[in-house]
């Protein structure tokens, strides 16, 4: 057993931390707030797996992945302020 | 890569477990904070730190080959990029009326009216006022 795979099982579990209060949150803004980091959490998932792996494939992915976690976040934010996209 | 071997892979191993570490902190705050303000709080701050020390043991791991510098155009976007959000999507809870928790003494942001309710009686859901915008 590879020791990088244990930082994956941390990692997923942490996911399957973050998933659960998307799903038990009372207010629609925790769920965006849960969106938000489990983007985060996935770039550095992306990057151990790069490591694990050592393909820089993996690292690309988290890249692309981070500026769309952060462009959903910004949509989600408006949306929630009760204004549209253009405003 | 294998187990770690030599003293370079065990400080990036460090690093990385570490990083693992602190991106459980958060998701267990994420977990059992009480509110939004909370929750964000712990998770932004945590996970951040977490990922960036992931990304730094990639770095030291694989030095400033092609993985490398991924890793550190990743660092500085999530350094920009994660602020951001997590500031936007806070004063978006605060103006659709998420409630603090019962616990809170404080909330200067709805003090200072928001920056959008002031003296004008103009509001709606979908004025920006605030912004100064001819």
């Amino acid at each position: 057993m590879n020791a990088m795979d244990l930082l994956l099982a941390g990692l997923l579990l942490g996911a399957a931390l973050c998933l659960w209060r998307a799903r038990a949150g009372p207010t629609p803004a925790d769920r965006a707030v849960c969106v938000d980091i489990l983007g985060i959490l996935m770039v550095g998932f992306c990057a151990v797996l790069s490591a694990r792996t050592g393909r820089d494939l993996y690292l690309a992915v988290g890249l692309s992945w981070a500026l769309l976690s952060f462009v959903g976040s910004l949509a989600l934010a408006k949306h929630l302020e009760g204004r549209r996209f253009d405003d | 890569m294998t187990d770690p071997s030599g003293p370079r892979e065990i400080a990036a191993f460090a690093l990385m477990a570490a990083g693992v570490g602190f991106d459980l902190l958060g998701c267990v705050g994420l977990v059992r904070l009480p509110d939004v303000y909370n929750r964000l709080q712990a998770g932004t701050k945590c996970v951040t730190l977490g990922t960036f020390l992931l990304l730094l043991g990639v770095i030291l791991l694989s030095g400033l080959d092609a993985m490398g510098w991924k890793a550190l155009l990743c660092l500085a976007f999530l350094s920009v990029t994660s602020p951001t959000a997590a500031h936007a999507i806070a004063r978006a809870a605060h103006r659709s009326g998420v409630p603090l928790a019962p616990g809170s003494v404080l909330d200067r942001y709805a003090e200072d009216g928001e920056g959008r309710e002031g003296p004008e009686p103009a509001g709606g859901p979908s004025g920006d006022a605030g912004e100064g915008r001819p």
